[in-house]
């Protein structure tokens, strides 16, 4: 059974490159060479955006890898060793994919307006790994290849340990659980070798959320009081980085405003019911009056207008509220509607 | 398949970003062809008339206007730069000798006037010799003196009055701002399209559409049609500022956005928008103000087995374009194009396969941001081929009625000026045969997004970044 997943090549040695395209092809994250063959590559550059040396990380992953099955073959049979180094390679290409996600979202907070059209469709994307997650159990696969290697989990794939896991975690996976602010800055990424210092636990989800989803596409009515105090955090959380960042901007301040976003400011949040319940707790500090901008603003467009149809405002009961109406009051308008036709009419 | 050859060369290769082109369209009569780019400008081409003189020259395009569309500008309150790339130009018909565009930005819309002036007037005598100011009295003069009682005397001093004279000039065009619609937009600019009525014409962005008329700037419109058949439009801003929106009152809950829009050819009731969700809905405006509750919704069921995580973005419709017939509409998703029968929901009746050999290479073209890329297509004439792009320069044309294709390069080195383009291939697997390019050579900066066909004739106009090529086709 061979699972296929695109886009994803394995080189022997060498130069890592991020991609398999032409060298015209831009690369997020940085090109550099490991001194060792790997057996496997994913994405392991974005470690890279994210303040940790992955050439380290990799070799540590390919040699425990090789152990293991050169180690265990005897016991194993052919078959399921194929298919547990397929089903663990699936996982690790999708938290991958998952990660490379959360950092494009990140980064389109850093754009003069970004592309709501393309925040929706990474954000759709992340939605349907993390469902995927949560439906397989998939975690219980991927602590299983590791575990019997003994390896530390600092030793772990880069790209899910960036990701803070919670200490308290339950005994079923949790789609979202995320730790405070506070806590996780112990744990935070901080120059090369030990990453977040994490406990293995039986059951991980150690999805720590962009929570800023909803916002990535609410920046362009977000008002400067916003960014404001994302940039404090951001400031306070950026003293330990190591950056070595190369993302498409080139700016060297990226990577700590990365992380802080990441983890923002959540709290434990234990026993939801599902993920897009989840997903609603996660964004409930999101303060709900910059909507009422918005509609102020598209509003405002409305109030000035004066027009013919004067009478007809005055009629219309939601005038005095400028409005982008849910359906519901469209409907009860479009009646007040029919019902000023009719005068108009005479019928 | 007509066979092309390059008419129109681009004078020098130019690497300045403001150049890159964001948008090409010909005129209805295909006499005109508007370019806008990155930088906020219009290049208006015109074709040249065949004459006897120089047979060589037939039909080329040589540029006839210039004008600064758009500048940048800077949203004080939300701290926000508005780009000022051009990201769509629509041609008016016709009605006089001037000629009519609009051209849109991320949340402007501008009517320009492009007028010729091959004539100017000379000989005013409102100034001297020397070039004073006459005194206007002096002109003509009539003074009335009053000599004797009851007698008047008229003294009439006339200087001789020149009336101008045109004198023949050089050809000089110009464009003028007529209109300017503008704060109608929160989001993004992806669509304007010309109603068939002539006087409205629509603009959509991520999430609202918006019906103009083109006389009136300050306010855009919902039609509502009265109960009976009698259509008595009643403009209504205040009530539905919008003929569609798909804002969430909640945006946490935003999952699909509006990708494109378009007006139907001949029903100017009628018009289709598409989704990042790879869904049309097509709306009848007669049927409510706001056109929540479509008429037709256009989906073709996700086949199982091709399923990954990039199934969706990759069926975002990128482009949507009528037919001229009015029958039929084409969409663009990143992989393929699709024909649509507008009576027949449920799936396309032709699919057209651009660059499948990217299937396998979805997860770096997503890694590069390059699977967000948003290909046009157009229709030709007749609407028996389609056509749009691809990477590496790559344009692909599709005989809809022998369903043969063929991919061509829009560049110098490949081709020489009057010699028919080579098709190229892409080897997609195993050997490579010479003159093959493999998928891993491709360059993928190198994008043809934006192609336009003749609505006539067999010429196309092809962007490839920042320089436009012309082909035509060789037979003619």
């Amino acid at each position: 059974m061979k699972i296929s997943f695109p886009g994803f090549r394995t080189r022997s040695c060498g130069t890592l490159l991020l991609t398999e395209c032409s060298a015209g092809v831009r690369n997020v994250g940085c090109s550099f060479s490991c001194s060792g063959c790997v057996s496997a590559c994913t994405l392991v550059s974005f470690s890279t955006v994210l303040g940790c040396h992955p050439c380290f990380r990799l070799n540590m992953f390919s040699k425990g890898t090789k152990r293991k099955f050169s180690d265990g073959d005897e016991e194993l049979s052919d078959e399921s060793l194929v298919g547990a180094r397929v089903a663990s390679s699936y996982s690790l290409q999708r938290q991958s994919l998952l990660d490379m996600s959360l950092i494009k979202l990140q980064l389109c907070h850093m754009l003069v307006e970004p592309n709501l059209c393309r925040s929706v469709l990474i954000a759709n994307t992340v939605r349907q790994i993390q469902e995927e997650m949560t439906h397989d159990g998939s975690w219980h696969m991927v602590t299983e290849a590791f575990c019997g290697t003994g390896q530390s989990p600092s030793e772990r794939l880069v790209a899910t340990e960036v990701l803070c896991r919670s200490r308290e975690q339950d005994a079923e996976p949790k789609l979202f659980s995320v730790i405070s602010y506070e806590g996780c800055r112990e744990e935070e990424v901080v120059a090369d070798e030990t990453l977040c210092s994490v406990s293995v636990s039986e059951t991980v989800s150690n999805v720590c959320l962009a929570g800023r989803i909803g916002q990535c596409w609410e920046k362009s009515e977000l008002s400067d009081v916003e960014r404001d105090e994302e940039a404090l955090e951001d400031s306070r959380l950026g003293s330990g980085e190591d950056e070595e960042i190369d993302t498409e901007d080139g700016a060297s301040t990226e990577g700590p405003k990365t992380i802080g976003q990441v983890f923002g400011t959540f709290e434990i949040k234990n026993g939801s019911p599902g993920p897009d319940s989840a997903l609603e707790e996660l964004f409930s500090d999101v303060d709900t009056s910059y909507y009422d901008l918005d509609t102020m603003l598209t509003g405002m467009q409305s109030a000035p207008k004066m027009g013919p149809y004067d009478l007809l405002d005055s009629l219309a009961p939601s005038h005095s509220s400028p409005s982008i109406v849910s359906p519901p009051n469209c409907r009860s308008d479009l009646n007040e509607l029919d019902h000023i036709m009719e005068i108009i009419v005479g019928s | 398949m007509p066979l092309f050859v390059p008419v129109s060369f681009p004078p020098s290769e130019r690497d300045q970003k403001a150049d890159i082109i964001s948008t090409v369209e010909f005129n209805y009569s295909g006499e005109l062809l508007a370019t806008g780019d990155k930088g906020g400008r219009v290049v208006i081409f015109q074709r040249e008339q065949e004459s006897k003189n120089r047979p060589s020259s037939r039909g080329e395009y040589n540029v006839y206007s210039t004008f600064q569309s758009h500048e940048p500008e800077f949203d004080y309150l939300k701290s926000l730069e508005i780009e000022e790339k051009i990201n769509k130009i629509r041609w008016l018909p016709q009605q006089n000798a001037a000629h009519f565009l609009l051209s849109a930005n991320d949340k402007t819309i501008k009517l320009w006037k492009i007028s010729e002036r091959d004539k100017r007037a000379e000989g005013y005598n409102l100034k001297d010799e020397d070039g004073r100011l006459r005194d206007p009295f002096r002109i003509t003069t009539l003074r009335v003196s009053l000599s004797h009682l009851f007698q008047w005397h008229f003294e009439l001093q006339v200087q001789p009055v020149k009336v101008p004279v045109l004198m023949p000039m050089d050809l000089m065009v110009e464009a003028s701002p007529r209109r300017i619609f503008a704060n109608a937009h929160t989001y993004h600019i992806n669509s304007i399209s010309v109603n068939s009525d002539y006087e409205t014409y629509l603009s959509a962005d991520d999430l609202r559409i918006n019906l103009w008329h083109l006389e009136i700037t300050d306010r855009s419109f919902s039609i509502l049609y009265a109960i009976s058949d009698v259509p008595l439009p009643i403009l209504l801003k205040h009530v539905l500022p919008y003929i569609v929106d798909i804002k969430p009152a909640n945006m946490e809950e935003l999952t699909e956005v509006i990708t494109a829009a378009e007006c139907h050819p001949h029903q100017c009731n009628v018009f289709v928008y598409s989704s990042s969700k790879g869904t049309i809905r097509l709306c009848d405006m007669r049927a409510a103000a706001l056109c929540d509750r479509h008429s037709k919704f256009f989906e073709e069921p996700e086949d199982p087995s091709s399923r990954s995580f990039f199934s969706e973005i990759i069926s975002s419709i990128s482009d949507v374009k009528f037919s001229h017939s009015g029958r039929y509409m084409m969409t663009r998703d990143y992989l393929s194009v699709k024909v649509w029968d507008l009576n027949m929901e449920n799936r396309p009746v032709e699919t057209y396969q651009v660059h499948e050999y990217l299937r396998s290479k979805l997860c770096s073209l997503y890694e590069n941001d390059c699977i967000f890329d948003k290909f046009e297509c157009c229709w030709n004439g007749s609407d028996s081929a389609i056509m749009t792009g691809s990477y590496n320069n790559f344009f692909r044309m599709f005989d809809r009625n022998t369903r043969r294709d063929i991919t061509l390069e829009a560049s110098r080195e490949n081709s020489k000026p009057r010699a028919m383009l080579k098709p190229r291939k892409v080897c997609t697997g195993g050997k490579r045969k010479k003159d093959e390019i493999s998928v891993d050579s491709l360059d993928f900066n190198k994008k043809i997004l934006h192609t336009a066909w003749h609505p006539k004739e067999n010429v196309i106009a092809v962007a490839a970044t920042n320089n436009l090529y012309i082909f035509q086709d060789k037979l003619n």
